[in-house]
């Protein structure tokens, strides 16, 4: 099962080898990580997806709480959340018919043209996982020359569900 | 000086080892192990230039005897132990004693010095990344870059290593950083958001445990190492006679409860006692108390305890759950928690449950007296017991001597057993030993070893007998790696590969060398002459007592099998 796990850590060096470490001690496999600032000076946020068992996931959940530099672990998963990922993607536009339908795509996606050649075309879209793959599939048929994926962060959709 | 200016309430400037220096005298170290190099000079340096160095500086032989050394005085006193090593090699020394720490639970603060931050990541001379390296083996570790922060790393260091579930902290020096200069100031307490530590336990739980435990017909008490560290023998002890339920020791507990007290089953697990390991295996309730249940204590994990409910106290988190099903969890500090346990028990007497424990007891042989004068581990044991009565500390290597000095050693007081549990470090026995004579100078120390453990770390011997330690190393001497022996006889039809010591060598001439006295005993009634002798000499002796080669360690359970399955029982 796909665990989406939100960690709060002081920004010190050495935090991500430790988080990161962790999950491979415990043979927990890391399928995408985002980690950027938080609210608050001095502390990040890590978004990790990652899947396995309950027992395993209690198991490194714990395992991460001992941590110094690690304030508070959740795993958001079963909760009202939303997820978003980022990605730029780069695609073959060899006639102007093809630009024309990739354009087609974008609109109906609610992604981005950010960048023009005479036979490429670079695409910038945000999303939940189904709709970037989904763009992703449709764009594949012309040539992907280049997809870069921010990996997936997420926030629960009400202060109820708490803050992760 | 120092002090002088701090009590003019001056604010002063100190060179970033000075600032350690004041720091270490903030927490009340007394004593230090380490060994110099290039990019800790400094250090060294700064102790060379005061006229009254605040604690002991005691220069081992090697870096894994300097970590031992601090394991052994922290295991012995409770404080927490310090050691220091260079950058490279020094700091990559102190490896596996980190590693042994960090398993046993003990309280260590390592430093060590490293390359100017400018070199750092250039694969200076003498450079490795140790923070690194022992990140998943230390509770915590830190690279000073800013002497500004040296004061509050050093505090945090400390606070950590003691408190909630004890471990080792590194703290890696750049040689820059420790002559760098700024105003020093010994912060009050730590606050760190991600490390608050629970002490009390949920008293709902404890109630619910106090209701469990009253109701139980056939309870046992598995007291582990988290009673030493949590200084909760007393209240383990009050208890345990308020509701008279047996007592049984992990490996590490032993010494939280008297083992000559008529309710300690003493050790066990793997090559723990039979009745012991029985008596677990029938028991409807299983209270444990600061255990992680290693797999040595539970041997087959599904055939463990089948018809117990269980109420583990732990003051890790982490430990609840990861290896059994627990029925009642309760985090806490164990003083805390038996404190506020004990308010909710009442009187028991558990009449019926301790009479079939008795039966169980009785059904056992006892093992045939040896031949005469034939010196067997189980006698030399016996010898040491009487002679000291339990107030000796016992420290032991690892191996087949380890689990004789365990089964038959009468350990009646918390942190007179200094072993190596987790990791079970082999050369951990003689450093631990003088860790601990440091530590606890009036109590008479015996480091209990093998030939091939001894071996590992013999070099201490000139740390031990240059500093007139009066430690008596009882060397059990078969010519074997003895428990990997064991083990060959039993599973490899005795082919014993790489096990024969064959070319060790004549361990008196060795001790003689380094200015020490040495004795060898072959004959059983020779034995306790010696020990008294040895005694009474006041000094390092070693007694190299020659048992028998194919000496077993029994009873024991096969790997993989339930414990209760013991074998080399003698049963009627």
């Amino acid at each position: 099962m796909k665990h989406t796990i939100a960690i709060l850590v002081e920004d010190h060096p050495g935090v991500m080898a430790r988080v990161a470490g962790l999950f491979t001690r415990r043979g927990f496999n890391i399928e995408s990580i985002a980690v950027g600032p938080s609210e608050k000076t001095g502390i990040s946020r890590m978004t990790i997806i990652t899947s396995g068992d309950e027992k395993v996931l209690e198991q490194v959940t714990k395992q991460l709480n001992k941590l110094i530099d690690v304030i508070r672990v959740r795993d958001i998963s079963p909760g009202n959340i939303i997820e978003r990922e980022l990605i730029l993607v780069r695609v073959h536009t060899d006639s102007l018919p093809i630009r024309a339908e990739i354009i087609q795509l974008v609109e109906i996606f609610k992604a981005k043209v950010v960048y023009v050649e005479r036979n490429t075309v670079t695409i910038e879209l945000s999303g939940d996982e189904e709709k970037v793959s989904g763009f992703i599939k449709l764009l594949e048929p012309f040539g992907i020359i280049e997809t870069v994926r921010t990996g997936r962060i997420a926030i629960a959709r009400t202060k109820a569900n708490g803050n992760a | 000086m120092i002090a002088e200016i701090m009590k003019r309430g001056e604010i002063m400037e100190l060179s970033g080892t000075e600032i350690i220096v004041e720091s270490l005298k903030q927490e009340e170290v007394k004593v230090i192990f380490g060994i110099i190099g290039a990019a800790i000079m400094p250090l060294y340096d700064t102790f060379g230039k005061m006229k009254k160095l605040p604690f002991k500086n005691i220069l081992t032989r090697h870096e894994q005897g300097a970590i031992h050394a601090a394991d052994g005085y922290a295991r012995a006193t409770g404080e927490v132990g310090v050691c220091i090593a260079t950058s490279g090699p020094g700091a990559t020394n102190l490896v596996t004693g980190l590693a042994n720490a960090y398993l046993d639970s003990v309280p260590l603060v390592a430093f060590t010095g490293q390359v100017p931050t400018d070199m750092v990541g250039n694969d200076a001379l003498q450079e490795v990344d140790i923070t690194g390296i022992t990140l998943p083996i230390t509770k915590n570790n830190y690279i000073a870059r800013r002497v500004e922060d040296l004061a509050s790393i050093i505090k945090e260091a400390f606070y950590i290593a003691r408190s909630g579930r004890p471990g080792p902290v590194l703290i890696d020096l750049p040689k820059d950083i420790q002559q760098a200069r700024c105003q020093f100031k010994y912060p009050d307490k730590v606050n760190r958001e991600g490390y608050k530590p629970s002490y009390k336990g949920h008293v709902r739980q404890i109630k619910a445990a106090a209701k469990k435990i009253m109701e139980a017909k056939k309870p046992v008490i598995i007291a582990g190492g988290g009673i030493i560290n949590a200084n909760a023998s007393e209240e383990l002890q009050k208890v345990a006679l308020k509701t008279n339920i047996p007592v049984v020791n992990t490996f590490m507990g032993l010494g939280s409860f008297p083992k000559n007290h008529p309710l300690s089953l003493g050790m066990l697990g793997m090559y723990g006692q039979y009745v012991a390991n029985q008596t677990i295996s029938s028991a409807d309730l299983i209270i444990a108390l600061g255990t992680r249940f290693d797999d040595r204590i539970t041997g087959n994990l599904k055939q463990f305890c089948p018809h117990a409910e269980l109420i583990h106290i732990d003051i890790d988190p982490a430990e609840i759950g990861k290896n059994i099903a627990v029925n009642i969890p309760i985090v806490g500090d164990l003083k805390y928690t038996l404190h506020q346990l004990n308010d909710y028990l009442t009187e028991k007497k558990n009449s019926s449950w301790l009479a079939e424990i008795k039966k169980i007891r009785e059904k056992i042989i006892p093992q045939l007296e040896e031949k005469k004068g034939e010196l067997k581990p189980k006698y030399i044991i016996k010898c040491i017991n009487e002679f000291f009565k339990g107030e000796a500390i016992i420290v032991t290597d690892v191996g087949q001597h380890q689990m004789w000095a365990a089964n038959y050693g009468q350990f009646m007081h918390p942190r007179t057993f200094v072993s190596s549990g987790g990791l079970g470090t082999m050369g951990f026995g003689l450093p631990a030993a003088i860790g601990a004579k440091f530590g606890c100078p009036k109590k008479p120390v015996v480091c209990i070893s093998g030939d091939g453990s001894f071996q590992m770390n013999i070099q201490e011997l000139a740390t031990a007998i240059y500093n007139r330690l009066p430690i008596i190393v009882v060397l059990m001497n078969n010519g074997y790696l003895g428990m990997v022996r064991q083990l060959q006889e039993l599973f490899c039809e005795r082919r014993y590969v790489s096990t024969s010591l064959a070319g060790s060598p004549d361990f008196i001439k060795i001790v003689e060398g380094y200015g020490g006295v040495g004795f060898r005993v072959d004959k059983k009634e020779e034995f306790y002459p010696i020990l008294e002798k040895a005694f009474q000499m006041n000094q390092f002796v070693l007694i190299d007592c020659q048992i028998p080669q194919e000496e077993n360690t029994f009873p024991m359970v096969q790997p993989g099998s339930s414990i209760n399955q013991m074998m080399g029982v003698d049963q009627s």
